[in-house]
């Protein structure tokens, strides 16, 4: 029985990060990337994880998939995945908790596809490998699939260059929930294509979220895009979460500067034209404080008296 | 545009109110007319080809920001391309203050053209020598131009340019890796404003910095614009920050115009499917409702299959389905003019990305959308 058995349906956190903390160690100093960071994401929730290049956010992805690789280093903390410790995963049971507990898509996932194989062969790849099904079996499972994400089922005789770049994150995202996994982990998934694209990729991850029932941790910077998906979400600054909380009273109320300043970060669509600050050039905030419930499940760093930085 | 360096206008502090309207004036500064460029496509023997431009016209004013805005694959790169001449046009004039530039230079651009109209480019990691220092990138520009002058002329002007810009002087020592993504566009924007353009070209100047300096670009964009009066070309695909700085928004599809006009009138009040489409794919929490596939493939149905126009019947303005008519689109102060919907660009068009797509939602959907379509048109271009 596979983890995605037993937590499946239940009211079980899926995953449950606690005090995780990230190094870099390098030969004279080391970077504490991910510092003390706590949250946890519950059955079929949308958990969306907000901030800047170099903040944390996709070295936490990849320390839940235990990618991370030297120099990085998991030094203190625990990840548990439907009541099992993920740092204490032995080589085979790591290769099946990803991909079938546990897929991710990132960024740049659709040129993550190999150029000289048809798209069909990569799906039934990951059924024969990690699924053990025959080829024949395997294919037209992966007819489905594709159709799951409305692609026509000919383009499996396609290869890579002959899709446009929506419909390869689309075969992405598709092979991601290939194996019906409880946690799909989405990292800046749609920065490298077109609004229009973007926004159809993004309402067929929330159909697929709710025909299959998984999680998602979704990380991007694009605070409009963050709020219309996610359930719940954290800010991120400097390795810490600033704030956390639900993402309509996220955007309805930025408690900490930092959010504050991602959110007027876009300008909107309508009304008059306001003029924006932004995070000026340099703008740095340290020793940031545990988070703080200031009202029911919206957590904020406090912060020092002192700030001036912010607008 | 050889003037000393202290008749410069000074920098002012980045606080100053938007003045807007203070040195835009009626002339164009930068002015495309049916400007045309085929790539061929095939083998070397091939004649077949791909239109990427089909015949834009766009004027930009003295101080006056235009955002160009569109998808992937639509052409607006192409025509920043051929407008700093890094393409040559098939056809189509370039004129820079009335000289048709395109005559004047006919190979490649001259010095004096590049010291009239500067770019800056999407990626600051990637147009900056790693090699050199800050100062190199900007002593290099003055003197190629002949306007680095006495060493201590240069060094007052290198100081200039980085207050101008937001940096510190002491960052000319730095090298391009010390500095931040949002530092090094500036050094970028620095660099093209060592030769005082009269227009810069923008390519996504912001596109590949973090969300929260790119706010601090985009403002010291406006600031050159109100401060120098410099023309700029903001080509982007956010609509969001295009409204934010330009003062009008061309909307291009398929290498072609299709929509402009003011900036806020044009997203408040958008006439063509097109940039229906685009606006109401701009991710808005505030926005009542969720994104609708039906909706979403009539749009696409609308933007593909030109089959009515909101116009058609108008007697004051007619629709033509051989030539790309603008039509006026509400009050003639905003400028908003949008392409006649009944008009068909030759076969030759370019492949672009709408098409690449397939019509998302199937048949059914189509049909269950298309009756509604007209009236939904009607609808918006009268509200």
């Amino acid at each position: 029985m596979t983890i995605s058995q037993t937590s499946f349906g239940s009211h079980e956190p899926v995953l449950e990060i606690k005090d995780l903390t990230v190094k870099y160690r390098g030969d004279t100093r080391s970077t504490t990337a991910v510092d003390h960071v706590s949250f946890s994401i519950g059955t079929g929730e949308i958990f969306g994880l907000a901030g800047e290049s170099g903040c944390g956010k996709s070295t936490i992805a990849n320390a839940i998939m235990r990618l991370l690789r030297d120099p990085a280093e998991i030094a203190g903390g625990s990840i548990r995945f439907g009541g099992k410790d993920v740092l204490a995963m032995g080589t085979e049971e790591l290769r099946r908790f990803r991909w079938q507990d546990v897929a991710m898509v990132f960024q740049s996932a659709m040129n993550s596809l190999n150029p000289v194989m048809t798209i069909g062969d990569q799906i039934v790849d990951i059924y024969t490998t990690h699924a053990g099904y025959t080829r024949k079996e395997s294919l037209r499972r992966a007819a489905e699939l594709l159709e799951l994400v409305r692609i026509d089922p000919a383009r499996l005789k396609s290869y890579p260059h002959q899709l446009s770049g929506g419909m390869r994150q689309r075969a992405v995202i598709a092979m991601a929930v290939a194996l019906k996994p409880s946690l799909l982990i989405l990292d800046e998934p749609t920065t490298a294509l077109d609004v229009v694209v973007q926004q159809e990729i993004m309402a067929q991850i929330k159909e697929l979220q709710r025909e299959l029932g998984f999680s998602v941790l979704f990380i991007t910077h694009d605070m409009s895009l963050m709020v219309e998906l996610s359930h719940r979400m954290a800010v991120m600054y400097g390795g810490r979460i600033v704030e956390t909380a639900k993402a309509k009273d996220i955007h309805a109320a930025p408690l900490h500067p930092y959010t504050q300043a991602l959110m007027g970060a876009f300008p909107p669509l309508t009304g008059p034209r306001v003029p924006l600050t932004g995070l000026a050039d340099g703008v740095k905030f340290s020793n940031i404080a545990d988070l703080q419930e200031v009202s029911p499940g919206h957590f904020v760093s406090p912060l020092p008296v002192l700030q001036g930085a912010q607008p | 545009m050889s003037t000393p360096v202290s008749a410069r206008p000074a920098p002012a502090p980045a606080t100053a109110p938007n003045a807007q309207g203070q040195t835009r004036s009626g002339a164009p500064a930068l002015e495309v007319k049916g400007l045309v460029k085929d790539f061929s496509s095939g083998g070397l023997f091939s004649r077949a080809s791909v239109r990427a431009l089909g015949g834009v016209d766009l004027a930009i004013r003295k101080g006056e920001i235009v955002a160009l805005v569109g998808e992937s694959g639509s052409g607006k790169s192409t025509l920043a391309r051929c407008i700093a001449r890094l393409e040559k046009p098939t056809a189509g004039r370039i004129l820079l203050n009335g000289t048709d530039v395109l005559k004047r230079d006919r190979f490649q651009a001259s010095r004096e053209y590049r010291s009239q109209l500067q770019m800056v480019f999407q990626d600051p990691f990637g147009s900056l020598n790693p090699v050199h220092r800050i100062e190199h990138f900007l002593t290099r520009s003055l003197t190629l131009q002949g306007k680095a002058g006495t060493p201590e002329q240069l060094r007052s002007r290198l100081d200039e340019l980085m207050t101008t810009v937001g940096l510190t002087s002491d960052m000319l020592n730095s090298y391009p890796h010390e500095l931040s993504g949002g530092q090094r566009q500036r050094v970028a924007i620095a660099r093209a404003l060592a030769v005082e353009p009269e227009v810069i070209l923008a390519d996504e100047p912001t596109s590949m910095l973090d969300v929260s300096v790119r706010i601090g670009i985009l403002n010291l964009m406006r600031q050159l614009r109100d401060k120098q009066g410099i023309s700029m070309l903001y080509i982007t695909h956010d609509l969001a920050s295009a409204r934010y700085l330009a003062d009008r928004i061309a909307v291009m599809f398929a290498g072609e115009l299709v929509e402009e006009g003011e900036s806020l009138d044009l997203l408040a009040n958008p006439a063509h499917p097109y940039t229906r489409l685009l606006v109401s794919a701009v991710p808005d929490p505030a926005r009542t409702g969720s994104y609708n596939p039906h909706e979403r493939a009539a749009l696409r149905a609308a933007v593909m299959e030109s089959a009515s126009c909101a116009f058609d019947g108008d007697a004051e303005q007619r629709c033509s389905a051989t030539e790309p008519v603008r039509h006026r689109v509400g009050d003639p102060a905003n400028e908003h003019w949008v392409r006649c919907h009944l008009y068909r660009p030759p076969a030759t068009a370019a492949s672009h990305a709408l098409s690449a797509e397939p019509l998302e939602s199937g048949p059914p959907t189509t049909q269950e959308a298309s009756p509604t379509d007209g009236s939904r048109t009607e609808n918006k271009a009268s509200a």
